[in-house]
């Protein structure tokens, strides 16, 4: 009596162990798939309406009521404009890095605060750093530009950059820094000849990532880079974005314009994907400077 | 460097002074819960209530929330306490590719897939008719944006709980499910919360995918088939006449000032709490 009921319970802890395993084994497909599903859609629906104006022109006359014309303006001003807040985030970011990496105690509070701020300005959504990039660029008296659009480009970086940068520096081993002070060289030259040597395809990870979220990201361009149908040639312009292009061009009610939105949305995609591939593979090749 | 380094904390202060001086305008005319509790929303009688859209957000986070949470929680239970190494190795990239995904992407997806499916299958399935453009569809779009987040952050409590809590309890013969809920889900309990305020918070500030999606009706859902319109969809959609109407973008920048505060309060309390849990594992 005592046995089998014993056994029962068994039995039940045992199903409950099974249906918990099928749950997951669920969850873990369904976050799979739907990056499958993602990258699928987009690319199906975007390679029929692909062809090669696409990539190679600027809009012609009424191209958003679904005349000719490309969007290469926005493939360029998105380059540029990631590019731009890309170099622009690394001279901020780097010098903190590597501040609260070798200069700073182990303990410090100011590389604790730093580390935390990064964190709580990685939350900020991107439409907040659009907004305040616009109050910037108001107050400096600057049009929707280039230049305002990389502003508000680089501030949604920076964090996304320092965050991945701090995770490779703090890997450095201790005892890497101390051999270097103990040749002489000071925390300058340590930091510059050494860390970053020692990281250089951690930190071209981390830059290569907020490059990647640079590009694809449309809700801080929105008030600051303004769109046009041309090619930036100043920084003062305003600047077509890629991530707008696909907004503005599904947004119209003509078909054949929201096919070259899907088309949009395919080179966007298929750009995302190299760069993190590149990302992935530099982590991996580069390493012959460093010491294990 | 000194100088720099103190930079990040400043930019936070410094953004969120910088909207609310923007919003003094409107802050002059009318009081500030008036304006978050007013429903009233016409720009051009200088009605600018903002509520219909902070309950637009509110609902969309809410209805993404209740998706991601159990999806994440068990995926990230999966990699950490049952899946072998070349598992883990191979769904590590596929989070981190769902995290780089631009919004615009998922919104385009959203537009294809999740629209229709709504429209024509879960909202028949429940005798409404509606256009697709829904709640629904901004939770079922923001739900996949926020696994990632929800899943890493997870990850990293999970494995910060020592190794011997678990041979305890599976010594004593517990299963190993068991042993996840008494052990890993008990233990990580703090930082669990933690992952899911920050899921929270990235949902409540995503713009350029819901956006796409919800439908875009200022008005207050009454459920999830109805169409939202959250706080940073009001953002992007207006900056283009915010400067011809008076008081139009001091509204705006209070939308976006009110953003920053609610996602900054969520952000440090996640964080402090993950502090909490870290220097408990060292």
């Amino acid at each position: 009596m005592i046995l089998s009921r014993e056994s029962r319970r068994l039995r039940r802890r045992k199903m409950e162990e099974r249906i918990f395993r099928a749950l997951m084994a669920v969850s873990i497909l369904i976050v799979i798939g739907c990056l499958v599903l993602i990258v699928g859609t987009i690319i199906w629906k975007g390679l029929p309406a692909m062809s090669l104006s696409m990539i190679t022109q600027i809009p012609k006359g009424g191209y958003y009521l679904g005349k000719e014309g490309g969007i290469l303006n926005a493939i360029i001003g998105s380059l540029y404009l990631a590019s731009g807040a890309t170099v622009l985030a690394i001279l901020f970011s780097l010098p903190v890095v590597l501040y609260i990496n070798v200069y700073t105690k182990k303990r410090s509070r100011l590389a604790s605060l730093t580390r935390f701020s990064f964190d709580v300005l990685w939350g900020i959504p991107s439409i907040v750093y659009g907004a305040f990039g616009f109050i910037i660029m108001v107050f400096f008296g600057l049009r929707a530009s280039l230049l305002a659009g990389i502003l508000a480009v680089a501030l949604l970086e920076f964090p996304i950059m320092s965050r991945a940068a701090d995770e490779v520096i703090r890997m450095v081993p201790r005892e890497l820094l101390e051999a270097s002070y103990s040749l002489g060289a000071t925390r300058l030259e340590t930091a510059l000849k050494v860390v970053v040597r020692q990281c250089l395809p951690g930190l071209l990870t981390a830059v290569l990532i907020a490059f990647g979220r640079g590009i694809g990201d449309a809700a801080s361009v929105l008030f600051t880079a303004g769109f046009t149908d041309r090619i930036p040639t100043s920084l003062l312009e305003p600047a077509a974005t890629l991530p707008l292009a696909i907004f503005f061009q599904l947004g119209t009610p003509f078909p054949e314009v929201q096919q070259r939105a899907y088309a949009s949305a395919a080179i966007l995609t298929v750009l995302i994907l190299i760069i993190s591939l590149v990302a992935r593979g530099l982590g991996k090749r580069y390493t012959r400077h460093i010491i294990k | 460097m000194l100088v720099l380094t103190c930079v990040p904390a400043f930019l936070v202060l410094l953004i969120l002074v910088g909207l609310f001086v923007r919003a003094r305008p409107i802050l002059a005319e009318k009081p500030f819960f008036s304006l978050l509790f007013s429903s009233a929303w016409s720009p051009l009688k200088g009605d600018f209530g903002l509520f219909p859209f902070i309950m637009g957000t509110l609902w969309v986070t809410f209805v993404s929330l209740v998706l991601a949470v159990p999806v994440s929680l068990l995926t990230a239970v999966f990699l950490s306490e049952y899946a072998p190494r070349s598992v883990r190795e191979f769904t590590k990239p596929i989070i981190d590719l769902l995290a780089g995904l631009p919004s615009v992407i998922y919104g385009v997806w959203g537009v294809l897939l999740v629209v229709p499916l709504v429209g024509r299958i879960i909202a028949p399935f429940f005798g409404v008719t509606s256009s697709g453009y829904t709640v629904l569809a901004g939770g079922i779009v923001l739900a996949i944006m926020i696994f990632p987040t929800i899943i890493s952050v997870s990850l990293e409590v999970f494995s910060s709980i020592p190794y011997q809590m678990r041979e305890a309890s599976l010594s004593l013969g517990a299963t190993k499910w068991e042993t996840v809920r008494h052990v890993v889900l008990k233990k990580g309990l703090q930082g669990i919360i933690a992952a899911i305020v920050l899921g929270l918070s990235r949902a409540f500030g995503e713009t350029m995918a819901v956006l796409m999606v919800v439908g875009n009706i200022p008005r207050l859902p009454r459920s999830v088939f109805d169409g939202g319109y959250p706080l940073p969809a009001l953002l992007a959609n207006n900056y283009g006449e915010m400067m011809s109407v008076p008081l139009y973008d001091a509204a705006l920048m209070l939308a976006a000032a009110v953003l920053l505060l609610v996602v900054l309060f969520f952000n440090v309390l996640a964080r402090l709490i993950l502090v909490r849990v870290e220097r408990r594992a060292a």
